[in-house]
């Protein structure tokens, strides 16, 4: 890697020092150790990001994979990817009302009445599979716009309106299905042939590779541009290059791997394209800058004109809707809305994705990959002890258990932070 | 962002102007015939006791509580303040005593919380960081860098953030509501020599301040504040430190103190200005 004074001298033919990095406290980073050293001081502030669920994940699929080799052959990454999906979407509207520091218990529970409305009005009712999707995801937006005035409004506490809205919604789930109990999506159905039948082609796969690598580093480089434009300093190129390399090499050695089963499945992308948007939006729009702002301290947020209760709609909104949507693509999954669907499990997976992917509980601290790691680290678990034949019995004692890890470390790393002077 | 930075106004003319005041709560006067003018590069500050009415005013002014009665003129137009947003938007901006920033936010974030600059549906965090570089330089602020969490920064930085904050969006009066409280001497310093670029800027100050020597260090004019009422005015060469603190006591107003300040020889003129 290139010397970072070579980088600057070459960027800037004046060599003076960028705007912020004048003040003599600064400690320089420079060269390749630099950074290095940098990382380190970061995760021993407590700073640890995501690193934590990654060595987590990484170490689950050692285990496993000595325990049973075919955990990681390419049918079986196809399948954990494309079985987490819908309850990864789900977490990322919990990921939502955790950085506002609330908490949202109901999402199965609407989850699982969203797709029964769909199910009902595509069945029963003989309506467009556009018009009851629609009718679910208009359900969840209802729910959350209701949830958002109670908190607003009558100031109930999210705990307590979501543990009502988590019995509530599965009477309602209940009611709707009727005496019908289960829901048989035909199987020509598009919404079954999203969800469960359609792979990225080989080629596709590879282009669409490239062309995110490609992307991402066009950004880089502009955003570089832009700064060294404005007489900022900026990371040197050349670690641009070696972050765009690696993703290149892993991305397309994974595509290859999953392409010697089915490939990637759509739903998996669709869920992936949505982390993207979301994090996008939560890092570099208004919106998720007081999302933050709100959830770090809800006073100042107030106290700066921002619309405090218009967030907390959005963020409450948001989350149901998300639930609902991913409600509805566990049934193109699943192929059928029974009486437990969103009721076993599902809240307490989407909540514990959320906080296992690096989500903070106590607000203000998180990110939108949180969801997707989260949710990875889950459906690797629940594969995992599927594949070597353990009861579930024993998989509700191990999520339970990594839920547990993942909150201390939080917990831990706040207290890190706390002395270190990051917050 | 900050044209009143570039292009101060006149000094002398009157900014803000309250007349007549007059706050309730439930049956406690917490203001009553309260009147302040505040000029363009003067600095006014506000004292008295605990429960004299400073917070109320101040928050009268920001927008917080409305008067009861009496009348606000900024800028030459009576207006009446709705919330604090729409304070900020008429050019009146507040420094809050508890700093209201967010720890979790760094400081680019924090300075421009609420008025994010954007381009297109993106936060511009180019525009925004050079930005708050200009704005801590003209305030000669020490901040190592503007891309660390508000938490890692002392006392006195976080303050000085706040004061930076309250400069985004071209104010024409500044209101600190005890910017040294919880400072040391150093860092009292910096705030003041912060107050006083204000000041040279142009800008309207209102300080409030339970420290006699900041005030005096600072202030042009002094406002005292006793039991919701006007109390005195001092020009800041005039004042003394006991005559402060008899003002804001009321030490003067009882009849050993009237008659010490007359001294052996009676006047016709009562303890102190205004």
């Amino acid at each position: 890697m290139a010397d970072q004074k070579t980088m600057t001298e070459a960027s800037d033919p004046t060599a003076s020092v960028a705007a912020d990095l004048a003040d003599e406290r600064l400690i320089r980073t420079q060269g390749a150790a630099g950074y290095a050293r940098l990382f380190v001081n970061r995760l021993k502030s407590g700073e640890l990001g995501s690193l934590p669920v990654v060595v987590g994940l990484v170490v689950i699929s050692l285990a496993f994979y000595s325990a049973e080799p075919k955990f990681l052959s390419s049918y079986s990454i196809v399948s954990i990817t494309q079985f987490a999906a819908p309850i990864g979407v789900i977490a990322l509207g919990i990921v939502l009302v955790l950085l506002l520091g609330e908490i949202d218990l109901s999402v199965g529970s609407v989850s699982g009445f969203a797709s029964a409305v769909m199910a009902v009005l595509l069945v029963n009712k003989g309506q467009s599979i556009v018009v009851a999707i629609l009718a679910a995801l208009a359900v969840g937006l209802a729910i959350g716009a209701v949830y958002a005035v109670l908190y607003t409004k009558l100031g109930v506490p999210s705990f307590v309106f979501s543990l009502a809205g988590l019995l509530g919604f599965q009477g309602a789930l209940l009611f709707v299905l009727g005496t019908q109990g289960t829901i048989n999506i035909p199987s020509q159905s598009g919404l079954l042939q999203f969800a469960r039948r359609s792979f990225v082609p080989d080629t596709v796969s590879y282009i669409l590779v490239v062309a995110i690598v490609a992307l991402y580093a066009a950004t880089q480089v502009w955003g570089v541009r832009r700064r060294t434009a404005a007489e900022l300093s900026s990371p040197p190129l050349a670690l641009t290059a070696v972050k765009a390399l690696l993703m290149l090499v892993g991305l397309l050695a994974l595509t290859y791997y999953v392409n010697i089963d089915r490939g990637w499945s759509y739903l998996w992308v669709f869920f992936v394209v949505l982390v993207v948007l979301m994090d996008l939006a939560l890092r570099r729009t208004t919106w998720g800058r007081h999302v933050f702002a709100v959830g770090g301290n809800e006073e100042a947020a107030r106290r700066s004109g921002i619309k405090v209760d218009r967030v907390y709609f959005s963020v409450f909104a948001l989350t149901s809707t998300l639930a609902a949507l991913g409600g509805v693509l566990a049934v193109g999954l699943q192929t059928s809305v029974s009486q437990a669907s969103g009721t076993t499990d599902t809240n307490l997976t989407a909540i514990a994705a959320a906080v296992i992917g690096g989500t903070s509980l106590f607000g203000g601290r998180g990110s939108a990959y949180s969801a997707m790691l989260g949710i990875l680290v889950l459906q690797a678990i629940q594969s995992g002890l599927n594949l070597i034949n353990v009861d579930s019995s024993v998989r509700f004692m191990v999520t339970g258990a990594v839920l547990l890890l993942a909150v201390a470390i939080d917990s831990v790393s706040r207290r890190a932070r706390a002395s270190s002077g990051r917050g | 962002m900050t044209e009143a930075l570039v292009a101060p106004a006149p000094v002398g003319d009157i900014v803000l102007s309250l007349t007549g005041v007059t706050k309730r709560f439930g049956a406690v006067q917490a203001l009553s015939d309260v009147h302040l003018d505040v000029r363009a590069g003067e600095v006014v500050a506000l004292v008295g006791d605990n429960g004299a009415g400073k917070s109320t005013l101040v928050k009268v002014i920001s927008g917080v509580y409305t008067p009861d009665e009496g009348s606000i003129t900024f800028a030459g137009r009576q207006i009446t303040v709705g919330g604090p947003s729409e304070a900020q938007a008429l050019g009146i901006a507040t420094v809050f005593q508890d700093l209201a920033l967010c720890d979790n936010l760094d400081v680019v974030a924090n300075l421009f919380l609420g008025q994010e600059k954007t381009s297109g549906p993106f936060i511009d965090e180019v525009a925004m960081e050079k930005e708050s570089w200009r704005l801590l330089r003209t305030l000669s602020a020490k901040i190592p860098s503007v891309r660390i969490p508000i938490a890692s920064l002392s006392g006195g930085q976080r303050q000085t953030v706040a004061i930076a904050r309250s400069l985004v969006g071209s104010p024409k009066i500044v209101m600190l509501d005890e910017p040294t409280a919880a400072l040391g001497v150093a860092q009292t310093a910096e705030v003041l020599n912060l107050i006083e670029r204000l000041r040279e800027t142009g800008l309207g100050v209102i300080l409030i301040s339970h420290n006699m020597a900041d005030v005096q260090a600072v202030a042009d004019r002094i406002v005292v504040l006793r039991l919701g009422k006007n109390a005195a005015e001092f020009k800041v060469e005039d004042a003394t430190t006991a005559e402060l603190v008899a003002a804001i006591t009321g030490a003067s107003d009882n009849v050993v103190a009237a008659r010490a300040s007359r001294g052996p020889t009676p006047t016709t003129d009562g303890g102190h200005h205004g």
